[in-house]
């Protein structure tokens, strides 16, 4: 009965996986073993898709606590403290209900680092809609903000920073990548395992319900126009529960008397019970009739695949078990026995005593199938990196461009996102959302943590393994701007269908892209998330590689911030710039295009500049450093000039094009890579002049800050001369616009 | 000098109100769980901000049945210091230890970002170390903090003095521009009749460090702390102030 073909069809299992079961288990599954099996071999959970390109990436290194595997990895930052860090993704929930969507994904990232014994003290996300003009897009799009507002705010962990994109490719398909990092004692991380024979296994939290019944499966199909349909398969959020469950928790766990703990996320009980027994070499039994029930007639079936938020199993050393219970009692939360750990390696799940389900951990984790699946190039790639800059017509008025650039919403101002968020609770935000990395201090220490997200969509689009390479070193630029090392990172692969040869030619390259720049960066990623399927109607989104980089700065005092400190100081260009329009935000806005091949990308330059901006940090040298990316140099100025209200006049060197009358727009927006933008006294100019040159890092002073307009020339040729309040209001009303009356956004 | 931070299940800002008295500040702090029955001997109370309870009903209004606000009401009625912030405020309103109630934003949003209040009295335990019209800059954090009262209640707070903080812009001026929430009459804090219960909706112990962008918040804790310090047997009273 349980081989139907309608019934596998619902379960996402395919008739060869329906056959591994059967061979798994030696006989045909029980309906409640179906789900079990479907959930857990769901892309969600299983990875089968991506589980090969993954093992390629870099994931060790001398600061690397723990790696993937874990409910979130961890790095050393000395003090003996550890940053437990991870980004997840929440995709398809958001599409079908923005706010819940949203609100459950900042949930469930943050109970991922509670569950290591670390306190979260950041949250950041990464964002990507379709344009604002469409009423359905401002709808999810204030949904998600909201939701992760609602969430965040309440339980107290501030929202620090992270980026917003636009693109028609989102439109029907919204990316919502949740980061939380926590700090632990390095001796006291924590790990999901279920051992030792006998030991109690509880349930604690909140009662299961019959919501999110097979979010994972959900998660891993795409959208159709019936998928407002599935709004059950949606959880509720209940920010206040995980509020005691954190406080609760992380009181537990000073005690000792864990021997592990999960979250029950994507899949709930099946899948922390079956993880933590198969981490821990052991197996485990429960009874569902002893689940606290927010329903009544909750068949086994719903009580395993329940996506229930707010919910942590527990195995408890024996002999501690009141202790636990009492803990649990004084935050008002159930912390209910549920079962034990066994040593025969298997899910035993019985309801009242009778075994409705028995399967080896190890079937539903480490021999889950592992697919190969078949690549191919798309057939878009070869003609969409051809750009000819000659075809592009005229080229726009270098003031008009300018002030369309920074009047996109992409590139312009995310005030109106962040107000929303709380961003100062826990009094450790030493740089606000909005101005590059988000960096937060860590109390009892002299150091800080400063953290940035990042991926440009295009870029991987048009080059995938180059693509994956420029969000690398666009996040860990971000992160060493602030004067931070970058320590670690997680990653979080958004990409389409990777049953189409094509999408999964895109994902393995911009794996290997990622890989390799980690690799030659020094930065391990110590986990993350893969989300495919992101398409609706079978369009998928931009490949979306979205990687988050940790950075540790020695000293908290010398954090350096984006904008220019004071009229004098001298301004500096540190790196080349190049005809590089490909992919860039100027042929997005003003040409309509998404084209031509991106950036150029050396690896050894890259790691240079850093190595300069984290010196000159340290030595107290550089009073202002910007990334230069998005938009290029001209809104890079800008942004170091609106946040302070400091001016600046600069001249440029022309930068070559190879197309008449384009040079001042090369000059002006081309995204060249490995550039910042930095301050420095003017007595200290030199001294930043000679760090550059010591690692072989080009740098030229352009002019000075001051003065209340953007002014900038090009071999002595005014170019732009705008007023700064006017460049200041243009950035700040874009996307309020859409949503208020100017007088709420001012 | 001792503190008292009070935790609701749901506080999220306990851990900065004790920090900043604690580790800012120099003073003795502790932790009162919301189910205690004494506040410890503590020379002052804050009650911190968060979502207590979750604010699932009314902001504030399930919090005030907890066993520890008996006690906090009878250390404010024998004119002992208590600050309520943000929440903590919210709280002291459900309690009935202030007059009025909130409203949601005007934007309804959630909003975070620094505020300019002006203190317009400085004869609270939290204010007598500031200037008469002392600009503040500290931030706000609230999607509830649009203060509403009946007209004859606002004109009794303000013949009696009691408006001790208001929204204004960077000169001092209560415009409407400068009301983050839609207050009524820009009304950012309060105090009781007696001066010694003080209610705000922006956060000071967010805005004790240079580092976090404003140290403006400093001044209200080093208020308490000389008001305690000054009055005889480590008890507020007003005759002190006055």
């Amino acid at each position: 009965m349980t081989s139907d073909p309608i019934l596998l069809e619902r379960h996402g299992l395919k008739p060869d996986e329906y056959q591994r079961i059967v061979d798994a288990l030696h006989r045909e599954p029980t309906l409640t073993e179906l789900g079990i099996f479907s959930v857990m071999w769901s892309e969600h959970c299983s990875y089968k898709s991506s589980r090969v390109h993954l093992r390629t990436l870099p994931t060790t290194g001398p600061r690397v606590l723990q790696g993937p595997g874990e409910n979130a990895g961890a790095v050393d930052i000395g003090d003996g403290l550890a940053a437990v860090f991870k980004i997840e993704s929440h995709n398809h929930p958001s599409f079908i209900e923005p706010y819940q969507g949203a609100a459950t994904g900042v949930g469930g990232i943050i109970r991922d680092i509670f569950t290591m014994g670390a306190r979260p003290i950041a949250l950041l996300n990464s964002l990507r809609f379709g344009p604002l003009d469409d009423p359905l897009v401002r709808r999810t799009f204030a949904g998600v903000v909201a939701g992760i507002g609602g969430y965040g705010n309440s339980i107290g962990i501030p929202t620090v920073g992270g980026e917003v994109g636009f693109d028609e490719s989102y439109s029907g398909n919204p990316l919502v990548n949740v980061f939380c990092l926590g700090i632990a004692r390095a001796d006291d991380i924590i790990k999901g395992v279920a051992s030792g024979a006998g030991n109690a296994v509880y349930y604690v939290g909140a009662k299961t319900g019959r919501d999110g019944i097979h979010g994972a499966t959900m998660a891993s199909a795409e959208f159709d126009e019936k998928s407002s349909e599935k709004r059950p398969a949606v959880q509720v959020g209940d920010p206040f529960m995980e509020k005691l469950l954190l406080e609760a928790c992380l009181e537990v766990m000073k005690t000792g008397a864990l021997i592990g703990i999960q979250d029950m996320g994507a899949a709930g009980l099946t899948c922390s019970t079956s993880e933590m027994g198969s981490r821990g070499g052991a197996g485990v039994e429960i009874d569902v009739s002893l689940v606290p029930q927010r329903e009544t007639g909750m068949t086994p079936y719903e009580i395993m695949l329940s996506e229930s938020q707010e919910r942590m199993l527990m195995v408890v050393k024996r002999g501690r078990e009141a202790e636990v219970e009492q803990i649990f009692e004084k935050w008002d939360l159930h912390a209910v026995r549920v079962g034990e750990v066994t040593t025969d390696g298997r899910l035993r799940v019985k309801n009242r005593g009778e075994v409705v389900a028995e399967i080896p951990n190890r079937a539903l984790t480490d021999d889950a199938p592992v697919y190969r699946r078949p690549m191919a190039e798309p057939a878009y790639i070869k003609n969409a990196q051809q750009l000819s800059i000659a075809s592009l017509g005229k080229p726009a008025a270098s003031a008009d461009a300018f002030n369309r650039l920074l009047g996109s919403p992409t590139i312009a101002s995310k005030r109106w996102v962040y107000r929303q968020y709380d961003h100062m609770v826990r009094t450790n935000t030493l740089v606000l959302p909005g101005m590059g990395a988000g960096v937060v201090r860590v109390k009892g220490t002299r150091r800080a943590l400063a953290m940035s997200v990042d991926c440009d969509g295009r870029f991987v689009y048009l080059d995938p393994f180059a693509g994956a390479q420029l969000a690398v070193a666009e996040a860990a630029r971000n992160v060493a701007c602030a004067g931070a090392q970058p320590i670690g990172a997680t990653n979080c692969l958004n990409f389409g269908n990777p049953e189409r040869p094509e999408i999964m030619w895109q994902f393995a390259r911009a794996v290997e892209g990622m890989g390799a720049a980690c690799r030659a960066l020094e930065i391990p990623i110590t986990g993350g998330n893969v989300s495919l399927y992101n398409e609706t109607d079978g369009r998928a989104v931009l490949p979306t590689p979205v990687l988050g980089v940790v950075g540790l700065v020695e000293n908290a005092e010398r954090v350096v911030r984006r904008a220019f400190q004071g009229p004098g100081d001298v301004i500096v260009m540190l790196g080349d710039t190049r005809e590089e329009l490909g992919g860039s935000e100027y042929l997005k806005v003003i040409h309509g295009l998404i084209r031509g091949v991106p950036p150029a990308l050396d690896l050894g330059r890259e790691a240079a500049l850093y190595r300069v901006l984290i010196a000159g940090a340290a030595a107290g040298l550089i009073r202002s450093a910007h990334d230069c990316s998005d938009g290029g140099f001209a809104v890079t100025l800008a942004e170091c000039s609106i946040d302070t209200g400091f001016g600046a006049e600069v001249d440029l060197p022309a930068v070559p094009s190879s197309a008449a009358g384009f040079g001042d727009i090369a000059t002006l927006f081309s995204e060249s890579a490995s550039r910042a933008v930095v301050s420095v006294s003017v007595e200290r100019e030199a001294e930043l002049l000679a760090l550059a040159s010591r690692e072989g890092v080009p740098a030229r002073r352009i002019g000075l800050v001051g003065g209340d307009r953007i002014r900038v020339a090009i071999d002595g040729r005014r170019v732009l001369d705008e007023s700064l309040a006017v460049t200041q209001r243009i950035w700040t009303t874009a996307i309020g616009r859409y949503f208020e009356p100017a007088r709420a956004i001012a | 000098m001792k503190f008292a931070v009070v935790v609701f299940p749901g506080s999220n800002g306990d851990h900065d109100a004790h920090y900043a008295a604690k580790h800012v500040l120099g003073q003795e702090a502790e932790y009162v769980w919301h189910k205690d029955t004494s506040l410890g001997g503590a020379d002052a109370v804050i009650l911190p901000g968060g979502f207590a309870h979750g604010d699932y009903l009314r902001t504030g209004a399930i919090a005030r049945f907890s066993p520890i606000m008996q006690e906090v009401k009878k250390f404010g009625e024998a004119g002992g210091p208590v600050l309520g912030i943000c929440n903590g405020f919210q709280v002291l309103l459900e309690a009935g230890m202030l007059p009025g109630a909130m409203l949601r934003n005007r934007s309804v949003k959630f909003q975070c970002e620094h505020v300019i209040v002006k203190v317009e009295q400085t004869d609270t335990p939290f204010t007598l170390a500031c200037r008469p019209g002392q600009l503040l800059r500290i931030p706000i954090a609230h999607g509830e903090g649009n203060y509403y009262a009946e007209p004859d209640v606002v004109a009794r707070l303000e013949k009696n003095r009691q408006v001790v903080f208001r929204y204004t812009n960077a000169e001092g001026v209560a415009t409407d521009n400068a009301n983050p929430n839609g207050s009524v009459s820009n009304i950012a804090g309060l105090c009781s009749e007696a001066r010694n219960v003080v209610g705000l909706m922006p956060h000071p112990e967010r805005a004790c460090e240079l580092a976090l962008g404003s140290a403006d918040g400093l001044v209200m804790f080093e208020s308490v702390v000389r008001a305690v310090g000054e009055a005889v047997g480590g008890h507020f009273s007003r005759t002190l102030l006055a």
